[in-house]
């Protein structure tokens, strides 16, 4: 089993969850996040004080997925979520241990 | 040009005197006029205008300017001193002000407690109840607009101590100076329709004397101190644009076409300056930005003040457009190259626009640029006296400023304690928070 974390523009994440919806994937975790990268922050300006910000809002989405599945995930959020400029985010993939299903107790591939 | 403009239109059949004047109705024409239903309705209407530039206008147009820690601390300062005025403005600020006798600095206490004064007494062709509740919304304001460069700082016990001093030394003097026959800027003939030196170069000046007495608020200007609200902001701006009609073409002190002036410059030049603030933006390389709109809208009203029945339309639009440049360098780039800490920028905006109205209006008056005026006092002339009222305003605002704030420091200790600033006014100071 993998476990997938990507961190994509906000603006992204319906299209990207459709597209994975698509894919096979069944279910995922979203949190707002904050963070930098090679991305320039933002300038804001009240009455002439300039204030910037280094760090971004971003979306994080973390997937446990089969092996078989984790390849074809990775790829989609590749795809749906550029934009071709900096600032787009990254995907992380993890081994991962062990998954079970609070509800019934199965583990396993079964357990995603 | 307030009441005297009718009345000495009436009792004297000329208008040139009227145009040259500051005014307040005065008391001679009690005998002479008589209640005018159409005038009590409409400063009715005004008054409660002005009010409502306060509460909520002004609160909501400071507090969204503060951290969201501090928000209801603004709010209820400003709410705490206005009330504050409006009982000692029946107890002793009307008298002083407005109160028959006394001397160019200060009117005569006949009128303490509002001594004398009933229901049947007329100020003008308005009863006198009606014109003492307008010009104590206007104390109220004024007293209020200071806290704009003490907020996120000040205790609110320092607040009401300063308020009951300053507005006993420096606002019913000024206010009496400038609008009562016998007042001395009245007797100099300094053109203010509506308060320009009264309420704004007053409030702007004594918001920074109290500002630096007062330092810095912890961090400035390091830490990054952005408006918790914009939007907030925006609806108090709106709020004292709609209240502002009140104050100016209530200043007529009639409904009549002088009102009527009053009323299309407080549009046009409102709209020119919001405008023009946005423009100045875009040409030092910013985006034209919403509190650029909101300060712009401000700094336009404010000039406009002295100016709402004293110039011509497009003097008028001339008017906000300058004042709204002037403005921005001021809170821009003059306020941080001084490194002075004026928390919403009462001076630059009140402080500077004021006086850019009050100097403006000596100029655009004459009918040379379309001005009511007869043009029987030369624009050098006229503007040497603006000048002259505005110097004495400075002076007298910075003096009793200095003494207002020292008297509260003794009796408060002025100033809440780092952990408290730390924390946040709201919880510090009035044990709840803005938002839950």
């Amino acid at each position: 089993m993998k476990f997938i974390i990507a961190i994509i523009k906000p603006f992204k994440l319906d299209e990207v969850r459709e597209a994975l919806g698509a894919v096979g994937v069944a279910g995922m975790t979203v949190s707002e996040v904050k963070g930098f990268g090679r991305q320039k922050g933002q300038t804001e300006i009240y009455r002439g004080a300039e204030y910037s910000t280094n760090m971004l809002p971003k979306v994080k989405l973390e997937i446990a997925a089969t092996d078989a599945m984790a390849s074809q995930i990775v790829e989609t959020i590749q795809q749906i979520a550029s934009t071709d400029s900096i600032g787009d985010g990254k995907i992380f993939v993890l081994d991962l241990a062990s998954a079970t299903r609070i509800r019934t107790g199965e583990a396993g591939d079964t357990a995603l | 040009m307030r009441g005297n403009n009718m009345i000495r239109k009436m009792l004297c059949g000329a208008g040139a005197l009227s145009a040259l004047l500051f005014a307040a109705a005065p008391a001679f024409a009690q005998d002479t006029l008589t209640l005018d239903s159409g005038d009590t309705a409409w400063m009715l209407v005004s008054t409660v205008l002005v009010l409502a530039m306060i509460l909520p206008g002004l609160q909501l147009f400071y507090g969204g300017l503060t951290r969201s820690k501090n928000m209801l601390s603004t709010m209820t300062q400003i709410g705490g001193v206005a009330a504050l005025a409006m009982l000692v403005w029946v107890s002793w600020g009307y008298t002083m002000a407005f109160g028959e006798g006394g001397n160019a600095f200060v009117g005569g206490f006949g009128k303490m407690f509002m001594a004398g004064v009933t229901s049947d007494s007329l100020s003008g062709t308005i009863p006198e109840f009606v014109f003492a509740c307008f010009q104590m919304t206007f104390a109220a304001i004024t007293v209020a607009l200071v806290l704009g460069g003490t907020v996120e700082r000040i205790k609110f016990s320092a607040v009401l101590v300063f308020g009951l001093v300053w507005l006993t030394l420096v606002y019913f003097p000024i206010a009496h100076m400038v609008w009562a026959s016998g007042g001395l800027f009245f007797d100099m003939g300094a053109l203010d329709f509506a308060g320009g030196t009264v309420v704004h170069i007053n409030a702007g000046v004594s918001a920074l004397v109290a500002a630096l007495i007062l330092g810095k608020r912890a961090g400035y200007p390091a830490e990054p101190m952005p408006p918790h609200s914009l939007t907030l902001t925006m609806v108090g701006t709106g709020l004292l644009w709609v209240g502002w009609f009140g104050f100016n073409a209530g200043s007529a002190l009639a409904a009549n076409g002088g009102a009527s002036l009053a009323m299309i410059n407080t549009f046009v030049a409102t709209a020119s300056a919001a405008l023009v603030w946005m423009l100045t933006e875009r040409v030092v390389g910013h985006k034209p930005s919403a509190l650029g709109f909101c300060s712009g809208i401000v700094a336009g009203l404010v000039a406009v003040t002295p100016a709402a029945g004293n110039v011509g339309v497009f003097g008028a639009i001339v008017l906000g457009a300058i004042a709204s440049i002037v403005c921005y360098f001021a809170v821009a780039k003059v306020k941080a190259a001084l490194g002075y800490d004026d928390s919403l920028d009462a001076f630059g905006i009140h402080g500077v626009g004021g006086i850019v109205g009050a100097i403006g209006t000596g100029i655009l008056h004459d009918p040379m640029f379309g001005g009511p005026g007869d043009g029987s006092v030369t624009i050098a002339a006229q503007t040497v006296i603006q000048v002259e009222a505005v110097l004495t305003t400075i002076v007298l605002a910075a003096v009793g400023t200095a003494i207002a704030i020292f008297i509260a420091k003794l009796v408060t200790g002025l100033r809440v304690k780092p952990e408290v600033e730390q924390e946040g006014l709201d919880i510090g100071e009035h044990g709840e928070r803005a938002y839950n």
